[in-house]
């Protein structure tokens, strides 16, 4: 989970607001080395367990947009690098799969009291993670423009087109639609978040077999193809960075991006009045009649690492659980959608929210998921320029996964 | 020299390339020859934030216990080098049978990820390297011929695209091209086509990272014949003047022939930086356009959430027998030379 994390580093909000002091943890002594992502939403949790550091213990941190390059070095070695990693949905699997992090039963029943079942992350009836915010891609959009053309706010992708070819035909702009067609992860993800839509399923169920290159493919095929052409010509160079700079430009009346761009680009800096006030976030779009919308509930959360003493990992457990505690919610309650007792959403939240709300389903924690991610983002942009067939397409991606799962022994 | 003596002269720095550049390649091709051993799959219960969902997981111990008795993984022979996302054995051949004219096989070879990035690494190599070269030496001869006082600051501002860092120097440009960026939207008025796009367009973007390609090794090859330039004696050239040689003939005959043995060594060094060519793709955000072999081993290594070592591998050997064959060439070359003058 990295290029739409990379929150551009001079987000207003300062976490400087986190220093409340967590005086008394109750650990004994012991290493905590903790690894996460570098935006803000981290920096509260992991300042926040830094407060427990003293009286014996050490608490060191990394935090970097390259965590997920770390994590499996990190982790292998033994003892461990790092005792705690801060990840998600899809990190979460690949490490389980090497046996590098531990099930925390015994330590949420120690120390776990305050946390809410909903938080636990259990696999085959371990607890294996602690979720602690969510975020997803939902719409945003300008209502001062909608309210123009005079649309409604969009509830599905054909909605979308609709309002975009409005606001073309309308002079107003050429290209008001956006959202992360660079290749490589962000394409896949955007590919994964409209196949969703369909709610069919990647894989044959209970195998690795890949099965998209049939009419639930072609018609996620189709509504990227469509909404790309309301797109700036270069959008395959389009991430988080470009597709939000294009927003605050004032560029762009309909969008689709994560839930921790809403905070960035609402706030006072690096845009106009005009665009801040009227920009609104909705649940994400459906496709066509689709049972649930476009779009993938992510979690971020922590883990603990395998390699490093029964000591150390209590020790780290207990300043995380610290890092979450609800008064680190209270003091950064706007940084992003927490799922921690105490939050209260808001109005840059209520993207997530509402595409939670509309039934929008996690992002597959399947062990070959990220495999089929990846070649779904080397595949689909000569698709996409139109060089290429949506069929040719979804069997290049079916071809470039099956000799990738069988690298990584998924499949024989 | 004696053996003996040469022997001892050179024993650290052959110890250096062993242990350095020798064995790491072996182990990388070690690497390339093994997958993963078979997970062990089972149904688990996954409950998150979002709800609970029966799905198909990995049995950890199951795996870790076949994976103890073979800690490098399944031996996988030469599969990893002709399966499909490499040099696709099968689907070329497939491919050539299927296909009713050239042009419908080429189609079908370049939907593959290795002919691609291989076809954009090969135009970008035969395209960038000449060029740096003659641009290279005519800026150096000009630069020559300047009047003391101007030389030094000449010097130092061809020689700025090899101090700005690569990546640095590629972002600048990719900005500047942008829609929105001087050279982008000075195009577009130009053109009087608000569509056009650097970056949308295969043709425009390979133009592109040549351009750049060209721009960023061109003080490597000026500074190089600049020093040449330096030792061509002035007798001979005065010589060449008085048998009524013009200022080209003098280039022609007596310039070029003495740097020689420098175009050789810049074509060998060129030719292998530009096959590995790299940043620019990153930089430009190219990677919908172009492709090169040392981008897909990013790819396979940093492209996602999963790493994928063993195809790394075959391509990081694929790559290191591509810029050996390319070398060939200059190589049999160099070897005349040094036979002929040493009898």
């Amino acid at each position: 989970m990295f290029q739409f994390k990379s929150m551009v580093a001079s987000a207003a909000i300062l976490i400087g607001s986190a220093t409340i002091s967590y005086a008394g943890c109750g650990i004994s002594g012991g290493n905590v080395s903790i690894l996460a992502n570098d935006f803000p939403a981290l920096h509260a949790v992991v300042s926040a367990a830094e407060a427990c550091a003293g009286d014996g213990v050490t608490i060191s941190k990394n935090h970097t947009k390259e965590h997920n390059s770390l994590q499996v070095p990190g982790l292998t070695a033994n003892p461990a690098e790092y005792s705690v990693v801060v990840l998600a949905n899809s990190s979460l699997v690949p490490l389980m799969g090497e046996g590098l992090v531990r099930p925390l039963d015994d330590l949420v029943a120690k120390h776990g009291g305050s946390l809410q079942k909903h938080q636990l992350v259990t696999i085959d009836g371990k607890i294996m993670a602690i979720a602690f915010m969510a975020n997803a891609q939902h719409l945003f959009y300008r209502s001062d423009i909608l309210a123009k053309v005079g649309v409604e706010a969009p509830t599905t992708y054909e909605e979308v087109l609709a309002a975009a070819k409005a606001i073309k035909s309308a002079g107003l702009m050429d290209h008001p639609f956006a959202f992360n067609t660079a290749p490589g992860w962000n394409l896949g993800e955007e590919f994964i978040n409209m196949y969703m839509g369909t709610g069919a399923d990647f894989f044959k169920p209970g195998t690795a077999e890949v099965s998209i290159n049939n009419e639930h493919g072609i018609a996620t095929l189709n509504m990227m193809k469509a909404l790309t052409e309301y797109s700036n010509p270069d959008f395959l160079t389009f991430n988080s960075d470009a597709t939000q700079a294009l927003w605050e430009a004032g560029d762009l009346a309909l969008a689709n991006f994560w839930g921790t761009r809403a905070g960035p680009i609402m706030d006072a800096e690096g845009s106009t009045e005009e665009v801040t006030s009227n920009t609104v976030v909705a649940s994400a779009p459906f496709l066509g009649d689709g049972p649930r919308p476009s779009s993938t509930l992510w979690w971020d959360g922590f883990s603990i690492a395998s390699n490093v003493s029964d000591a150390d990992a209590e020790a780290s457990f207990i300043a995380m659980m610290n890092g979450i505690s609800r008064e680190m919610v209270m003091a950064n309650n706007d940084l992003t959608v927490w799922l921690i007792d105490g939050y209260k959403p808001s109005a840059t939240s209520a993207g997530v929210t509402a595409t939670a709300a509309n039934g929008a389903a996690p992002y597959p924690m399947l062990p070959f998921m990220g495999t089929l991610h990846g070649a779904a983002g080397a595949e689909l942009s000569e698709f996409l320029q139109g060089s290429e067939s949506a069929e040719q397409a979804l069997a290049d991606i079916e071809a470039a996964y099956n000799a990738a799962a069988k690298e990584k022994g998924f499949l024989d | 020299m004696k053996h003996r003596t040469f022997i001892w002269f050179i024993l650290p720095s052959l110890a250096a390339m062993v242990l350095f550049i020798a064995l790491p390649i072996f182990s990388v091709f070690t690497q390339s020859l093994f997958v993963k051993h078979d997970k062990v799959l089972i149904e688990a219960e996954v409950c998150g934030p979002f709800g609970c969902k029966t799905e198909v997981s990995v049995d950890v111990a199951a795996t870790a216990e076949i994976q103890k008795e073979k800690p490098l993984g399944k031996f996988n022979g030469f599969n990893t080098y002709t399966n499909r996302n490499h040099l696709a054995v099968k689907e070329v051949r497939s491919a050539w049978s299927e296909a009713s004219s050239v042009a419908q096989f080429f189609g079908a070879l370049l939907n593959l990820p290795f002919y691609k990035a291989l076809l954009f690494t090969i135009t970008y190599t035969f395209c960038v390297t000449p060029f740096v070269i003659v641009l290279g030496l005519f800026i150096a001869i000009a630069v020559n011929s300047l009047p003391p006082l101007f030389k030094g600051p000449t010097i130092f501002m061809s020689l700025l695209p090899m101090i700005v860092t690569p990546l640095v120097g590629a972002l600048i440009l990719f900005w500047m091209t942008d829609a929105e960026g001087i050279i982008g939207s000075t195009l577009q008025r130009i053109f009087n086509d608000n569509e056009l796009s650097l970056k949308a367009s295969k043709t425009l973007t390979w133009i592109m990272l040549m351009v750049y390609g060209i721009w960023a090794s061109l003080p490597f090859s000026f500074i190089v014949f600049y020093a040449g330039l330096q030792t061509v004696p002035e007798d001979t050239l005065e010589a060449a003047m008085i048998d009524g040689a013009n200022r080209w003939e003098r280039i022609r005959y007596v310039v070029i022939p003495y740097i020689m043995p420098l175009v050789v060594f810049i074509t060998l060094i060129l030719l292998m930086d530009n096959f590995r060519v790299f940043e620019p793709i990153i930089g430009f955000s190219a990677q919908a356009n172009a492709t090169s072999l040392s981008w897909i081993i990013y790819n396979d290594l940093r492209g996602g959430e999963i790493q994928y070592f063993g195809s790394a591998s075959a391509t990081s050997m694929l790559t290191i027998i591509g810029v050996g064959l390319l070398l060939v060439p200059v190589l049999i070359r160099t070897w005349r030379d040094f036979n002929a003058k040493s009898v």
